[in-house]
């Protein structure tokens, strides 16, 4: 038995929690506020005035938009693959024991696993190796590889979590293979693969490190924004630009943690 | 429903007979086929993309770069390894391996109270928050965390401006004129470097210490106190131990992570290089592949031993 709550917890413990968790959020809510400063040149706290003219200046940017359409093309595209390569495999492994199944979760996890630089330099040096000219096919083929585990373990958490007699039952009243998975199982893992999902188009739209190494000459929005950071040419462009992948990658977190919260019953467990 | 809508379906229904009916009792005949079937395009993906790439990367590591020409020179040879000796590059390795160990054990320090206080103390509404808290700065943009720190770090920034409300410019002026943690401003100096690496690795080391302490039962600590122990002595005996699987865990991540990272010490630093730029501008303005497949080896080589020796932690479990 856990002795819930029937002590405060030391002051010292509570203090260093909220400076930790202070730590964790002050620097991303300082950028909404750069986003609105009047000073173009350098990074001067508190800020001199505020405006809002730095949002139409992006607005009419073409480089800004062009980074923005690749970068949401490719991470559509990766979560697809992602989508469906993860599936399947969450429901092999999930589903059976069979021989090597340790080694192919390892598979999966081993692109997320391993530092981005090796994954980004190996596929490079497989191009190289086998003339691939660099291309939008060479990027995505980066992001799915590493897109594909985020969907596998939503999937395979949500697969053990969905009871196996309720597949028996629908076979059992006469669903076939194709009925089964379209009536009983599509919904169950419905929510799982839409976080799923989520989570693959949040890590491939915020990757920079694979990217820098398959895109050549393509600018995503993370790589414009590495660009920015090494030659800055307009830094209120760039606080702009920030605060609105700050916003555009919080959505689909919180819906994705929506989503997954209260899964902790088995369906098809119950009465 | 009326007994006559009950009467017109039969308990079982037929085959659904076609192509598709045929499919659907074949895979039921045969799972086996079906797991098959299922297996084959994200292991044939994995194993061409990425296993591919990897042996790929492995061949180029033996590879050599002549030096005149600047060319590949597609022959064995262990001559590219021995590069990696010199003491220019060993100085890279050091560097990075010092750096991964700092960060690894600051994020512990700085992340055991969050974990310990989402896992023990926090319920209902506060846990829902402190899991978010740690979420979404792990989730939201590793460039825009960068760009923040450089804002917070620059010499006109936030940081110099709240010491010198609180007149402690000195205290940072004294740091900076330390030989190797300080620098112009800490945004071109290691210690610069340091928080960044801190900052953005640290939900990577709460996640797992959280899962650890989870499974401490609240009884233990109690126990401990009423056998006569100090808050202090309960920590050292009864929590850093039980915690240890997961303070291991957190550290692969933050170990490897810094490792393999070369933004950060390219954007937050000083003009030294760490392993991963070294790897990025030897294939890239260098033009020196085999060097570069080479210098990844040793942060491979590096994380397998210490897998190995996590493992043997019962770190894994902890995951």
């Amino acid at each position: 038995m856990r002795s819930d709550g029937s002590q405060p917890a030391p002051l010292g413990l509570k203090i260093a929690a909220a400076c930790g968790l202070l730590f964790l959020h002050l620097p991303i809510l300082l950028i909404f506020v750069y986003a609105f400063t009047t000073e173009e040149k350098s990074f001067v706290w508190p800020p001199p005035g505020l405006t809002t003219q730095w949002f139409a200046v992006t607005w009419n940017r073409p480089d800004v938009w062009e980074a923005l359409s690749l970068s949401v093309r490719v991470a559509a595209i990766s979560t697809a693959i992602a989508l469906v390569l993860g599936t399947l495999c969450a429901a092999a492994v999930s589903r059976t024991k069979f021989f090597g199944r340790e080694a192919i979760s390892l598979l999966v996890i081993l692109p997320i696993a391993l530092p981005g630089i090796i994954t980004g330099i190996a596929l490079r040096s497989a191009f190289s190796l086998a003339d691939i000219p660099f291309s939008f096919w060479t990027i995505v083929l980066g992001h799915a590889t590493f897109c594909v585990v985020v969907v596998y373990n939503n999937a395979v958490a949500r697969f053990r979590r969905t009871s196996g007699s309720m597949i028996e039952a629908s076979m059992d009243l006469g669903a076939d293979g194709f009925q089964t998975f379209r009536h009983v199982v599509l919904p169950n893992i419905a929510t799982a693969l839409l976080a799923g999902g989520m989570l693959a188009f949040a890590l491939s739209f915020d990757e920079v490190i694979v990217t820098t190494f398959t895109a050549g000459q393509q600018q995503t929005v993370p790589i414009w924004m590495l660009e920015e950071l090494i030659r800055p040419r307009q830094r209120p462009v760039t606080n702009v630009v920030a605060m609105v992948v700050v916003l555009v990658t919080l959505l689909p977190i919180l819906f994705a943690y929506y989503l997954t919260r209260d899964g902790d019953q088995i369906a098809g467990s119950g009465k | 429903m009326t007994s006559a809508a009950l009467n017109s379906t039969p308990a079982i229904l037929p085959g659904s007979g076609g192509m598709r009916g045929a499919l659907s009792d074949l895979f039921w005949r045969r799972p086996q086929l079906l797991l098959l079937l299922m297996l084959l395009p994200p292991v044939l993906w994995l194993g061409i993309v990425y296993i591919g790439s990897l042996f790929a990367l492995l061949a180029q590591s033996f590879f050599s770069i002549d030096e005149f020409s600047g060319l590949i020179n597609r022959q064995f040879t262990l001559k590219t390894y021995g590069d990696l000796l010199q003491a220019a590059n060993l100085d890279i390795i050091l560097r990075t391996v010092t750096m991964a160990a700092l960060v690894t054990l600051a994020s512990a320090v700085v992340a055991f109270p969050i974990a310990y206080y989402a896992a023990r103390y926090a319920r209902g509404r506060w846990k829902a928050l402190f899991y978010l808290g740690v979420m979404l700065p792990l989730w939201s943009s590793y460039l825009v965390k960068i760009y923040a720190w450089k804002l917070i770090l620059a010499k006109e920034g936030i940081l110099t401006w709240l010491l010198a409300k609180l007149h402690l410019l000195w205290l940072l002026d004294a740091w900076l004129s330390l030989p190797v943690v300080g620098g112009n401003s800490l945004s071109v100096s290691f210690t610069g470097t340091f928080i960044v690496f801190v900052y953005v690795w640290l939900p990577f080391m709460i996640l797992p210490v959280q899962a650890a302490l989870e499974r401490v039962p609240g009884n233990l600590v109690e126990a401990s106190s009423d056998l006569g122990a100090s808050p202090g002595q309960t920590f050292r005996n009864v929590l850093f131990p039980l915690a240890l699987p997961g303070i291991v865990a957190g550290s692969i991540f933050t170990f490897s992570l810094t490792l393999g990272d070369y933004i950060i010490p390219q954007i937050i630093g000083t003009s030294r290089l760490f392993i991963g730029q070294a790897v990025y501008s030897q294939q890239g303005t260098a033009g020196n592949i085999p060097l570069a497949a080479a210098f990844t080896v040793v942060p491979i080589v590096i994380m397998s031993f210490y897998l190995w020796g996590a493992k043997r932690m019962g770190a894994f479990d902890a995951l």
